[in-house]
């Protein structure tokens, strides 16, 4: 029996309407494609009304196959399967063509755009003939939740699902969590501190029953899929048992050997061989330095063995793989700061007195190398005046083509903390002044009114090449005032580079594990920016904070919270529906070649010695096709993307360039013959 | 001949083919008297006399059953496909030739022009000092002769006119042949526009042991010595049992002979070179472009041959770029 | 052949979750290009069978574009180069079989290069036009000779037959 189909065209208000003529589109498929029985153009095809339409037209007109023209099937596709399933309609046996995203959005002219929205149709018209009905399948959702990352998103997140009552396992890769918040001094626009709004927070989650703490600890493998992950995590040795340690802290107090602390105090501080991060580090286990530590190196010292009361080092400690199951990942895992080295006009790493702002996080910290006091790299010298350069590395074609969202108010900030501390002159070179959150512009009006110095225009060099008396011994900040219209020089005593937030240098590799991918610059891909914007094109995992994007705390957190919630709902709900597009293969037809048998890397595909053939596990089958593609005996067909279905696809949108008379492809493998024999 | 049932009409015809189907058909021994017990054979040029004019006088479906073997390179070759269709109630596609082109086919990587430069002018055993070529009309003092006109493409049967069932096989299997004749006899065959054959391809009926497809390097069969017990394909020999119907009994690969494809394409596989492409491309064990540019180029000097060698006039391109030939 | 009016029909191949993506992503941006890439969604770039490439060209397609997630990238983890090894067979084929290089092509681009995908097929269409219609079909089409021939037997034969009777 004949298909009955119903298309229907979308104009998006004039989205698809101003490029493409969508009531001939209507008026061609319903005349021209065979089967097409209905065929309709309609305002907004999304809306309650446009699919109540198709509900009815499906009753009424007995459809048997729906394709609606409209956006991009990542949209909405999920909307008009439910509408065709409300009308008794199997939802596979619809197919949406995407008119907006591919056509009306990229073509110039609308009769191009009509024409290509023609081809589209008439290829979604003949692959839908071909379509079956599917029943989609349910997985279990384990309650169990990964968070990679232990600054503030990702605290917050495991917090958010421990407090519900959920398993969270919390990895970390640095010894301690609190990420790069544990570093700074004050917080913008409230200036309230740091570590005091942090660190309850990391030794809530030490300490909470539902949260496992994996520090120094990195994941190794993520297999399996939403609600069923398995996952192996590299708990690095730290050589000090956990379960020993009290965290008394003699051992670092007692270790011979001091180190230039690169991490934590930026290159500031120093640190033993034997460590925690800071002193507020959850957990308090220290871990040991092997590159710097003595006895690793040379053989002898043990002195942390020696000292300490519960013998709790352990030189022999190996790293383990632990394995866990999980329903969902949530990704926190941060950002990086830009190496302020690449823009060498500046002179970081050649002028003494420049600083990154992380460095100046930590000068200015009351915990930090020098008390709080803002000194210069003399160690006793307050600066008379600090210039603060925004954008390093950050709104630069040569680096980073993003905003870093922050560093306008960490340079308020910071310019507050040098003239709440010292008589300092403060100078902001900006190229505009992004004050666009609660409380953030007033802040702004703060500094203006506290005396700190505005130059708009970006900054061309920092150099100790004086040209006069005045300039003598300082850093020479040149710039062009784009206010004034004039080039300046402004000697100053100190410079802070305000470096750019990248993603981190792993994030590509970390988010493969995971099955996610990263923007061309290494921000994780959200499913969608605005209206979905911590869950990912892969379910169940999720990403959240300064990985998927520059952002500041507030926003971190929220996402960490949203991150938590949308898990939530998962594990509430208790079971994901897992699409029914997976292969199997006719069991009867199969000669047990063992082509397919390597070529699925979920390893779904299981050969049988003594049927000596291959059958899918279903279950593990993600839906690629690979295997479908390339089964030599054609015994292995592909659900919703099978060859019949491709092929008439093929054929629909090729409907124009076939020679009058209908002699190519298919039709011309039984071509009729002509009436020559008598 | 029973008592009391009418005897069916049979004819055999041959197009563009070797004769090796005829032969393969008279392989069935002696049970070609069962045959002949059956039916009235009104055509087979090979074995028994019967004249175009004598079909041409039949009503439309007077014939029972026409196995035609031969693919359609003349227009002679097509006239009498039309005739035979018009005539017969069952068409057969016999063997690989009819069905998918076979060897005649991969004349298909020429034209007509090209085809008769090495006939007529090239051939190193050639004697044809005047360059003469067939003319398709000549005209004489009685009037116009006609030699049959000579294509640039090779079509299969199907392509020509409407086809009932394929026997697939170059040649078909007597064995095969034989089983397809019992099925027409017993009215048990398949539903029209099948083959008559396996719905499995040649691995099933190969002996040899299958472990783990990952190919480094094409040889050929004089390059290594075969492993007897183990897949040839897994040995680096492209053999295309993988996506060849079963039916032969995978005779060639029992010799250490990869298959060659003669049985063509399994049930729903619509480009035989293809499917078989895909596989072996998917199983080249490499991710660097360039190795497998290399793996394939140095392995597989042939393409065509190698994957089309029978079906090329049935694959979806059916021939070479006339503009590249 | 070519010439500055012909609109190549391309048929365009694209994985589920870079490229199509890519498109999507093209689209939003606003980003124009030719309208001559007539889209297909497959899940993966794995799931492209050669023929599909074949049979597009067999029914008047003037080019085909593949287009899947960069290599080391695949969402299912490496299928991509199974992708990468049959276009490599496949275009070792078709230039046995006389289709010129620049017809067919595979191209990595991922869901955040919209506008790397716009690029990749103003390129592509621009090479086809360059090339001009390729119209296999045409390759199929016997000489007049053909006809003539065959009316010809049936006229001999009628002939003949007069003549028995």
């Amino acid at each position: 029996m004949a298909e009955r189909v119903g298309v229907y065209i979308c104009h998006c208000g004039s989205n698809i309407a101003g490029t493409v003529d969508v009531e001939e589109v209507a008026r061609w498929a319903g005349e021209n494609i065979k089967d097409v029985v209905v065929s309709k153009d309609y305002k907004f095809m999304c809306s309650s009304l446009g699919q109540a339409m198709i509900e009815e037209d499906i009753k009424k007109e007995k459809l048997t196959r729906v394709v609606v023209g409209a956006c991009s099937p990542h949209l909405h596709e999920k909307t008009f399967r439910t509408a065709c399933k409300n009308a008794g309609l199997n939802p596979y046996l619809f197919d949406m063509t995407n008119l907006r995203e591919h056509v009306s959005w990229v073509c110039n002219d609308k009769e191009a755009g009509t024409a290509k929205a023609k081809a589209l149709i008439a290829g979604s018209a003949e692959r839908v003939k071909y379509q079956q009905p599917l029943e989609p399948s349910y997985v279990d959702v384990h309650p169990a939740t990964l968070v990679v990352g232990g600054g503030i998103t990702g605290l917050q997140a495991a917090l958010e699902l421990a407090d519900a009552g959920h398993p969270v396992y919390l990895v970390e890769r640095s010894p301690s969590v609190g990420g790069h918040m544990a570093q700074f001094d004050k917080t913008f626009p409230t200036l309230d501190c740091s570590a005091c709004i942090l660190t309850p927070k990391m030794s809530e989650a030490g300490q909470h029953e539902n949260i496992t703490m994996l520090t120094y600890s990195e994941l190794e493998e993520v297999s399996g899929s939403v609600g069923k992950f398995k996952v192996k995590i590299r708990k690095k040795a730290r050589y000090v048992v956990e379960k020993d340690c009290t965290g008394c802290g003699i051992c670092m107090e007692k270790c011979p050997r001091k180190i230039v602390d690169e991490d934590f105090e930026a290159g500031l501080g120093y640190r033993k061989a034997i460590y925690t991060p800071f002193p507020q580090a959850v957990p308090r286990t220290p871990v040991i330095d092997v590159e710097n530590c003595t006895y690793f190196q040379r053989g002898k010292c043990k002195v942390c063995s020696k000292v300490c009361p519960t013998n709790a080092i352990d030189y022999e400690q190996q790293d383990e793989i632990i394995e866990i199951d999980v329903g969902n990942i949530i990704l926190a895992t941060g950002w990086k700061l830009f190496d302020c080295k690449k823009v060498p006009q500046y002179g970081y790493g050649r002028l003494a007195n420049v600083y990154t702002n992380m460095e100046f996080e930590r000068l200015c910290n009351a915990a930090g190398p020098t008390g709080g006091k803002i000194v210069m790299r003399d160690g006793k010298t307050e600066p008379k005046s600090v210039a603060i350069i925004h954008c390093v590395g950050s709104r630069d074609v040569n680096h980073n083509a993003h905003c870093s969202a922050v560093c306008c108010m960490a340079a308020l900030k910071f310019g507050h903390l040098i003239l709440e501390k010292t008589n300092a002159e403060v100078y902001s070179f900006y190229i505009d002044m992004r004050t666009n959150q609660k409380q953030y512009e007033e802040f702004y009006q703060r500094l203006l009114e506290e005396g700190m110095h505005f130059v708009r225009g970006k900054v061309a060099e920092v150099t100790d090449a004086a040209r006069n008396p005045d300039e003598q011994g300082k850093l020479i900040v040149q710039c062009e005032d784009t206010l004034l219209g004039k080039q300046r020089r402004i000697p100053v005593d100190m410079v802070v580079l305000m470096g750019a937030i990248e993603p981190q240098a792993d994030a590509k590799e970390l988010g493969l594990k995971c099955g996610i991918s990263c923007s061309m610059a290494g921000w994780y891909t959200e499913r969608h920016p605005k209206l979905d914007p911590v869950a990912t094109m892969t379910e169940g995992v999720f990403v959240a904070g300064t990985c998927q994007g520059a952002k500041d705390i507030p926003a971190c957190v929220a996402q960490g919270a949203a991150a938590a919630a949308r898990v939530q709902g998962m594990i509430t709900k208790g079971k994901v529906m897992i699409e029914p597009i997976v292969a199997s293969i006719n069991e009867e037809a199969c000669s047990g070649c063992r082509i397919c048998n390597n070529l699925c890397p979920y390893n779904a595909i299981e050969f049988d010695p003594v049927k000596e053939t291959s059958h899918v596990i279903s279950s593990m089958c993600k839906g690629c096709g690979t295997c479908v593609a390339a089964c030599p005996a054609g015994v292995i067909t592909g659900a919703h993307f099978n060859n019949q279905q491709i092929f008439a696809q093929i054929d629909g949108v090729l409907w124009d360039a076939k020679p009058a008379g209908g002699n190519g492809g298919a039709a011309a493998k039984a071509a009729e013959p002509e009436p020559v024999a008598s | 001949m029973s008592e009391g049932k009418a005897k069916g009409k049979l004819a055999v015809y041959w197009a563009a083919s070797c004769g090796g189907c005829d032969i393969s058909t008279l392989g069935i021994d002696t049970k070609i008297l069962d045959v002949a017990e059956h039916f009235d054979i009104v055509m087979w040029p090979c074995a028994a006399d019967g004249k175009v004019h004598d079909i041409e006088k039949m009503a439309d479906g007077e014939i029972d059953v026409c196995l035609f073997n031969g693919g359609i390179r003349t227009s002679e070759q097509e006239y009498m496909a039309q005739l035979l269709r018009k005539k017969s109630k069952v068409l057969v596609a016999f063997g690989s030739c009819a069905s998918e082109g076979c060897i005649p086919g991969l004349g298909n990587l020429n034209d007509k022009a090209s085809c008769f430069k090495t006939v007529y002018h090239d051939s190193p055993s050639l004697d044809n000092p005047n360059g003469v070529e067939p003319q398709p009309v000549t005209e004489v003092p009685e009037g116009k002769l006609h030699l049959p006109v000579y294509y640039d493409t090779l079509k299969t049967l199907g392509q020509t006119v409407k086809v009932d069932y394929m026997l697939p096989g170059c040649p078909p299997e007597s064995d095969r042949i034989w089983d397809a004749i019992v099925a027409i006899l017993e009215n048990k065959l398949p539903e029209p526009g099948s083959v008559i054959g396996s719905n499995t391809t040649v691995c099933d009926e190969c002996p040899r042991k299958r472990e783990e497809k990952k190919i480094k390097k094409f040889y050929r069969t004089w390059e290594i010595e075969v492993d007897p017990d183990r897949c040839l394909l897994e040995q680096g020999l492209l053999c295309a049992g993988i996506a060849t119907r079963a039916g032969c009994g995978a005779l060639c690969p029992q010799v250490n002979s990869p298959c060659i494809g003669c049985y063509g394409p399994n049930n729903g596989v619509e480009d035989h070179g293809m499917q078989l492409l895909s596989a072996v491309a998917s199983v080249i064990d490499s991710e660097d472009p360039d190795e497998i540019d290399a793996i394939i180029k140095e392995g597989i000097p042939d393409p065509v041959g190698s994957f089309y060698r029978f079906s090329l006039a049935q694959s979806n391109l059916r021939r070479k770029n006339k503009a590249g030939v | 052949m070519s010439n500055e009016n012909f609109e190549p029909k391309i048929v365009g191949f694209m994985c589920n979750w870079c490229s199509y993506r890519a498109a999507d992503l093209a689209g939003s941006a606003r980003i124009k290009y030719p309208p001559n890439v007539r889209i297909i969604r497959v899940m993966c770039s794995g799931r492209m069978d050669p023929a599909f490439v074949t049979k597009a060209l067999s029914l008047g397609a003037d080019g085909v574009m593949l287009a899947g997630c960069h290599p080391g990238e695949c969402h299912y983890i490496d299928q991509n180069y199974k992708a990468m090894r049959r276009y490599h067979l496949l275009k070792h084929m078709l230039a046995a079989l006389g289709v010129e290089d620049e017809r067919v092509r595979l191209f990595w681009r991922s869901a955040a290069e919209g506008e790397q995908l716009a690029e990749a097929i103003t390129e592509f269409v621009a090479d086809i036009k360059k090339l001009g219609p390729l119209h296999w079909p045409d390759n199929w089409e016997e000489s007049d000779e053909r006809l003539e021939a065959l009316e010809a037997i049936v006229k001999e034969h009628e002939e003949v037959m007069e003549v028995n009777s």
